[in-house]
């Protein structure tokens, strides 16, 4: 396949999503526009001005319409996602990591850092149809787990959220009471921090991937360990196939130790295993950086990486890829 | 535009055409103009390109039965390993294009007795040095006397090898005497080491000559290095 490469950030990516009708792809970076553009040619749409920090997460309504971004400028914003105007900002006292639009869009959960005294926590944010009657009040705040919260999304049916982050827990919380239904547990769950964390497409089922250079798959009602996947380098993001059973793990080292192992130019890849079997299916080289974003179209005949480089690397597949067999 | 684009659509599916399924706002968004920093960009911008690199997904090497390195009609060649550069079925490790042959000398040099000799290829090696030959004792006698050398100071002018052989002689067999003589002179400058066979004889001549009188000097008698006893 010939990847398109889109190279519109000047930082590295930190976050990738495309939109339900997958015909559009929003990237988050370092540098402090988010940028929507064509999933079919990669053509860029526009950006969205506005953050004073590194951007590092996005998600986007179920009709495209409105997009919500977590900003390190401690701000999470609500913006039109044609025109790129700013609809609405939540302020918090830390900087904003992850934030997940519920099903239905009515809900928003985002997360702050632990900042000087402050320690992390989720807070969900009612979103109103009608941007001017946005308030910021949150519905339910939070607090309590060690560490930076890397990722938080909606479980199933909207009713708990699921929080993985540095001190290698994933907890399960009830989304009306805020009280913690469940914890990871500790001799199977991960040694090191969680960096990512994507939900199935139906939403049972989610995969997490960790510095320990390991992604597990757990159950979302459960949280019960389904698979793990063992990689020799640490994961930065994970992502799973909504046509086949596949799991696309993406990471790599520091950009310092590069330069003493073999530097050919592009050799970062995203590994694809085979969901089941938990074996490895091959790689796709290119990036010139660790691999810090991976997104899957929804309808599973492309994905595209962000990496440390800058560089979004958009793959259609070959026929083929649709008839690996191990 | 709007009609005529969903006819297209209705007609090219009904032409049973493999087209991607796209929603109707789908196609609305792609007639969105450009916001944000993308306003004034041109058509041609450099941003979006098209890799110039085929990008296949890499299968890992060990797949099992589809791999595709055995030679058809071959049944053996999936046994024949090269050691050198790891491929299978393809040749033997004497035959690899990219035979080394500076072999790691570092491995042979900690174990004398048992292994080959360093890097010879074909070339002769002496018997007490070829594999497997008997080179303990040897080595035992000539370190155990260097070990067991003592050293013999203030001696007078006059002594030489064989008066030391004579004195320490009584105590046990000795292997080697050495008298330090002066070139100039002729004469011993006054110091000899006596190596014994024995630890211990060597050990009792320390004790017994240690300040014994010989020729009208007191002996000086101890280990050659400072060794405890």
């Amino acid at each position: 396949m010939r990847p398109i490469l889109m190279k519109g950030h000047e930082r590295p990516l930190t976050f990738l999503k495309y939109n339900r009708d997958g015909d559009l792809l929003f990237s988050c970076a370092k540098d402090h526009n988010p940028t929507v553009w064509f999933a079919d040619n990669g053509e860029r749409l526009g950006t969205y001005r506005g953050h004073n920090g590194a951007v590092w997460c996005c998600d986007v309504s179920r009709d495209s319409g409105r997009l919500i971004t977590g900003s390190a400028d401690q701000t999470a914003k609500l913006w039109n996602v044609q025109t790129g105007q700013q609809l609405f900002t939540f302020n918090f006292d830390s900087p904003a990591r992850s934030v997940d639009f519920s099903v239905g869009d009515k809900l928003a959960v985002i997360t702050t850092d632990p900042f000087m005294e402050l320690s992390s926590a989720i807070h969900v944010k009612r979103i109103a149809k009608d941007p001017s009657d946005q308030t910021a009040e949150s519905l339910l705040v939070i607090k309590g787990p060690q560490g930076r919260i890397n990722r938080a999304i909606w479980g199933p049916l909207n009713k708990t959220i699921i929080s993985a982050g540095e001190d290698a827990v994933i907890r399960i919380w009830d989304s009306e009471t805020g009280k913690l239904l469940k914890e990871s547990d500790k001799e199977l769950g991960h040694k090191k921090t969680i960096t990512s964390l994507a939900k199935s497409a139906d939403g049972s089922h989610f995969c997490t991937g960790s510095l320990d250079k390991s992604a597990k798959i757990w159950d979302s009602r459960t949280l019960s360990l389904v698979k793990t996947y063992v990689t020799e380098r640490p994961v930065n993001a994970v992502t799973m196939s909504p046509l086949l059973d596949h799991v696309v793990l993406g990471g790599g080292q520091d950009a310092s130790a590069v330069t003493t192992t073999d530097h050919r130019a592009g050799k970062f890849e995203a590994k694809f295993f085979d969901k089941i079997l938990q074996e490895e299916i091959g790689g796709v080289k290119g990036h010139f950086g660790p691999i810090n974003a991976l997104a899957f179209n929804p309808d599973g005949k492309s994905f595209s990486s962000g990496g440390e480089d800058g560089y979004v690397r958009l793959h259609h597949f070959d026929p083929d890829y649709f008839n690996i067999k191990i | 535009m709007k009609i005529i684009i969903e006819l297209r659509s209705q007609q090219l599916l009904a032409q049973g055409n493999w087209l991607a399924r796209v929603s109707k706002r789908a196609v609305e968004r792609r007639e969105w103009s450009k916001f944000g920093d993308a306003v004034n960009e041109d058509v041609g911008s450099r941003l979006t390109a098209v890799s110039t690199e085929e990008i296949v997904l890499e299968r890992p090497k060990p797949i099992g039965s589809t791999t595709i390195e055995t030679k058809p009609g071959d049944p053996d060649a999936v046994l024949m390993v090269c050691r050198n550069c790891g491929k299978k079925g393809d040749h033997w490790t004497a035959r690899c294009p990219i035979r080394n042959l500076s072999q790691p000398a570092d491995e042979f040099v900690d174990k004398p007795p048992a292994a080959a000799p360093v890097s010879t290829n074909n070339a002769y090696v002496p018997p007490s040095l070829r594999a497997g030959a008997d080179r303990t004792g040897g080595s035992d006698m000539r370190r155990r006397n260097d070990e067991n050398s003592v050293r013999v100071t203030n001696l007078s002018e006059d002594t030489r090898e064989p008066d030391l052989h004579e004195l320490f002689g009584t105590f046990g067999s000795v292997s080697r005497v050495y008298v330090a003589i002066d070139k100039n002179t002729g004469t011993s400058r006054g110091f000899g080491f006596v190596n014994f066979v024995n630890r211990e004889d060597a050990q009792r001549a320390i004790n017994k000559l240690n300040g014994y009188g010989y020729d009208n000097l007191i002996l000086k008698v101890e280990w050659a290095t400072p060794r405890t006893t």
